[in-house]
């Protein structure tokens, strides 16, 4: 996004470009990281609808949707993701996290 | 009927990443998941809360459909007046009549417990009474979080809020909390509900069924704050689903005045299970507070039994 100069701002807050929020990195706020095993992982999709940002990435082309990883530029490090993921209570979690390394 | 996950993976993201909610947020995902269900073809309107502060941070906007704020109070007016302008634009050939109900505008009003149990009641109640064909979805996390975690009448009894505080003189929230559901279902509108973000086929399917209901709906739907509650950011969706688990939020619905419990746990776990989790409860397990703990755990049995009742009564 540009910034634009007074004049040419639409009127009392008025955001005309929707949905522009995924410009805006909050990727940086992050800790610790979800690993995605991808050996582990049944495709589930609960990472997915648990997701508070949007940041859990899915090919849905196919018959059956694809967990293919995290969108790390929104993805906060909450864990959400690895708490419910189904196959970490067997011990073979798809999702770890792990403290981000610089 | 709600979709499937596998379906539902198919439907386009209408809230962005890129807004500025805490980490572990579930507020953020039960507007995912109701913009999910609703499709783009939707008028959001927001009160003043984390929510709308959130996702609509000038100059950015988290949402890919339409959004209005106009105040704190007045969310439920707002929208029953964009509701009105729909039909009346239609009335007078400047919009096209949609050919079927399903291409109808949705229109939804969310606001926090803040802004809907307290500061937005009245606007709420007049356009629940007025009949607008509007969903009104309360956020339920017990306190005024936005503005750092005050009381509201939707705190439950004996939780740590800045304004309520446990301390040497005080232990929390001397009250229990409103029951709002019970409110709603007093006006008489076609459906009243109430669901977490942990059960999400139950939040669509409700979502789904307020929104074709014909007439006025309102959902009000637990949202665990971790800030607020004082739960490790990860733990959001376990604490929803032991909620349900110990009756402290039964997943119930009304509709047309006929309630049906979505939800009955098959042992009652104690309410002390799920209020350990929270730091806002620490000083209830204190010695000397075992009183405290008896009436919390009084109180969510005495509503759970009231609710059976209410499920008998009106299906004889």
């Amino acid at each position: 996004m540009s910034l634009k100069r007074a004049q040419e701002l639409p009127d009392a807050g008025i955001i005309t470009e929707a949905g522009n929020a995924v410009d805006f990195k909050t990727g940086d706020w992050r800790t610790y990281v979800p690993q995605f095993h991808e050996e582990n992982c049944i495709h589930c999709m609960f990472c997915w609808i648990y997701c508070p940002d949007s940041a859990i990435d899915v090919d849905t082309s196919g018959d059956k949707p694809q967990m293919k990883g995290i969108l790390l530029d929104h993805c906060k490090g909450c864990g959400i993701c690895a708490t419910e993921c189904p196959p970490a209570a067997k011990g073979k979690a798809a999702l770890v996290m792990v403290r981000e390394e610089k | 009927m709600a979709l499937s996950l596998k379906e539902m993976v198919k439907h386009e993201d209408l809230l962005t990443g890129g807004h500025r909610a805490c980490a572990g947020c579930t507020g953020a995902n039960i507007l995912r998941q109701i913009m999910l269900t609703a499709g783009p073809n939707t008028v959001m309107g927001g009160a003043t809360g984390c929510m709308e502060v959130v996702t609509t941070i000038y100059p950015y906007t988290a949402w890919k459909n339409s959004f209005i704020h106009s105040a704190f109070e007045n969310v439920a007016a707002t929208i029953s007046g964009a509701e009105t302008a729909y039909r009346s634009l239609q009335k007078h050939g400047e919009l096209p009549q949609a050919a079927a109900d399903a291409e109808r505008m949705n229109f939804i009003a969310f606001g926090g417990d803040g802004g809907t149990y307290d500061i937005g009641i009245q606007a709420l109640s007049g356009a629940m009474e007025r009949g607008h064909r509007m969903v009104y979805v309360c956020y339920d996390n017990g306190a005024y979080m936005n503005t750092g975690i005050q009381r509201s009448s939707a705190t439950p009894f004996g939780a740590h809020t800045s304004t309520a505080p446990a301390g040497s003189v005080k232990q929390g929230k001397e009250q229990d909390r409103k029951d709002l559901t019970e409110i709603l279902v007093a006006h008489n509108i076609p459906y009243v509900a109430q669901t977490t973000p942990f059960h999400w086929k139950d939040l669509a399917t409700k979502v789904e069924k307020a929104l074709s209901c014909g007439g006025p709906a309102f959902l009000n739907i637990l949202m665990p704050c971790t800030v607020g509650w004082g739960f490790p950011m990860e733990r959001g969706m376990q604490i929803a689903k032991e909620a349900v688990e110990t009756n402290f939020w039964p997943l119930f619905e009304v509709e047309d005045g006929v309630y049906k419990i979505n939800k009955k746990p098959k042992e009652r776990k104690p309410i002390a299970d799920w209020m350990k989790e929270q730091a806002r409860f620490r000083h209830v397990f204190k010695p000397g507070n075992e009183s405290m703990l008896e009436h919390a755990q009084q109180w969510v049995d005495q509503q759970w039994d009231l609710l059976l009742k209410r499920e008998t009564m009106t299906n004889m």
